[in-house]
């Protein structure tokens, strides 16, 4: 059947009803930090405390599981930072100086943005498609009438161990990325793995760690806010789930790429 | 109907039912509720009494699954009043709220077992998160109820190792393990052959002899309405029909009622404007678009 034109008026409609519907998200995500961090300080007052297995089993998830996929793309992201940057310097004829770049690519930019874009691809579809399915499963309206909060049984346990787990992948893919990067340049320059370590170390400051470790934590909350936010609005079954899933893993994604830029900005200058 | 009053009523006889408390565990009056400008529910008064089976009947659309919601404090009213277990829900504090909650179960339609946890693990979820007792004290609980609906032996089995009666089964043991005062269930029988589904029923009656709640079903199934109710309400567009005993609903003159229960579907008088403007997508004031 032909789609019916929409009229101007119809079409202001449209604008101002997705821009309810958006205000509306960041409202929701906001209502969800506060309440999460409700439960997680008066939980135990409540006598519905957070449970400490629920978290172990998120981090278990979210981070452990992570580490293979993290050591492999931060170790590839490394070792490509060090063959552009041996390739960019030595037009002035100072590949030597590659361990500068390398340094703080990787420490307040690179690490913290593929950790946070793999774990948002990775756990917060699941995240999103589990508190969907849950919803359209009827599971949600049965802890509610079983009088256990769903906030704090699913999206707290989830929201903290995202809060560890992103900061020590990020670590965790600053360690490999430096390494692999070493690798490289030793291999291409010569430059001895602890000349190479010397140097780094020797470079880099506590402030750059903390930025990118800083920034790993906005990221961590981006991804579970979004991740729940979008599952608890499916509507219509599993194709529902599905949007719902996709639509977590690039608001998260955009929104780490915007936040990343924004955090750069203000710290940087 | 596909059987007659008298036989019905014989049926039911044969089985000896407690008598209803006189005391309403939910009382509702003037319920009104909408979704957006669509108006759901419109001045619906009922209660459910002390150990009395009460089913919700209606139509598709008719909004016996919204009252159900509304039955299990799950959705925002517009307006009207309504007390479970004594509690105004509007004047509830969280922690007298918490409480009330304790004392209700739910069995749904699909069973909303969590999929991640065992049968018994579900089935333990509730005592796990509101009391203090010991693992082994949970685990022998979550047997006996398993037990009581017939599934001993399949706590360790994950929810997807279950057939469809199974999981509804398991379903029920979850939601009696708090020994809750008010049991709701959402088409019990849906998606059941008729035997599972007659199993069912009586499984949903000899919980309530042995343990003394009130349930409230909502269904659209005659024979099994007819089987376990005490007294059912019907609903039609929002707005109680009639509120009665199985045999108070059989002998009803209403014709909305006897096209319920012979499965007459209601004539569709249709404005014919109406009708060409949905036809060439036009719209105007008071039409919703499509």
């Amino acid at each position: 059947m032909a789609e019916r034109k929409l009229s101007k008026m119809e079409r202001v409609e449209d604008v101002g009803r997705t821009t309810v519907a958006f205000v509306e998200s960041v409202g929701n995500g906001g209502i969800l930090v506060a309440e999460s961090i409700y439960w997680l300080l008066f939980g135990v007052r409540e006598r519905q405390p957070v449970r400490l297995s629920a978290v172990i089993h998120q981090m278990m998830e979210i981070g452990v599981r992570a580490i293979p996929i993290i050591f492999m793309l931060t170790g590839t992201i490394g070792v490509m930072l060090a063959i552009q940057g041996i390739h960019t310097l030595r037009i002035f004829g100072a590949e030597s100086r590659v361990t500068i770049g390398i340094a703080f690519s990787v420490v307040r930019e690179f690490a913290p943005l593929i950790t946070g874009i793999l774990v948002a691809g990775r756990s917060g579809s699941a995240l999103a498609a589990r508190i969907g399915t849950m919803k359209i499963n009827q599971e949600i309206d049965a802890l509610k009438v079983m009088g256990i909060n769903p906030t704090r049984f699913l999206v707290v346990p989830a929201l903290l161990a995202m809060l560890v787990m992103v900061p020590a992948l990020t670590l965790f893919g600053i360690f490999t990325g430096l390494f692999a990067a070493g690798l490289y340049v030793n291999a291409d320059l010569g430059i001895s793995l602890a000349a190479y370590a010397h140097d780094t170390i020797d470079i880099l400051s506590l402030d750059d760690l903390g930025h990118g470790l800083g920034k790993s934590v906005i990221f961590a909350i981006l991804i579970a806010v979004i991740g729940v936010v979008n599952g608890a609005g499916v509507q219509g079954g599993a194709e529902g789930v599905g949007k719902a899933t996709t639509r977590a893993v690039v608001q998260s994604i955009s929104a780490i790429i915007v936040t990343d830029m924004l955090f750069a900005f203000v710290a940087t200058r | 109907m596909s059987r007659n009053p008298a036989t019905i009523l014989e049926e039911r006889n044969k089985r000896q039912r407690p008598q209803s408390g006189p005391d309403a565990v939910i009382e509702v009056e003037d319920l009104v509720t909408h979704y957006g400008d669509r108006m759901i529910l419109q001045g619906v008064s009922m209660e459910v009494r002390e150990k009395e089976i009460m089913v919700i009947m209606g139509g598709s659309g008719s909004g016996k699954s919204t009252l159900l919601r509304h039955l299990m404090a799950l959705e925002n009213k517009t307006s009207g009043t309504m007390r479970i277990l004594g509690y105004d829900i509007d004047k509830i504090s969280r922690k007298e709220f918490l409480e009330v909650r304790k004392k209700l179960g739910v069995a749904s339609q699909s069973g909303a077992l969590f999929s991640s946890m065992t049968v018994g693990d579900n089935i333990m979820l509730p005592l796990y998160e509101h009391t203090d007792l010991d693992p082994l004290t949970m685990e022998i609980m979550a047997r006996m109820k398993l037990e009581v609906v017939e599934l001993s032996g399949f706590e360790d089995l994950m929810p997807s190792e279950l057939s469809g009666g199974m999981i509804k089964r398991a379903a029920f043991a979850r939601a009696i393990v708090m020994d809750p005062r008010v049991l709701f269930c959402d088409e019990p029988s849906a998606g059941l052959d008729p035997v599972v589904a007659s199993a069912l029923d009586d499984l949903i009656l000899d919980m309530r002899d042995a343990m003394g709640m009130s349930i409230v079903v909502v269904t659209h199934e005659l024979d099994s309405a007819f089987k376990i109710a005490d007294r059912i309400t019907i609903l039609d567009r929002g707005k109680i029909l009639m509120i009665g005993t199985v045999e108070e609903v059989l002998k009803s003159k209403s014709d909305r009622v006897q096209a319920l229960l012979n499965r007459t579907p209601e004539e569709d008088v249709m404005d014919p404007d109406e009708y060409l403007d949905r036809l060439v997508g036009e719209s105007n004031p008071g039409t919703a678009h499509l």
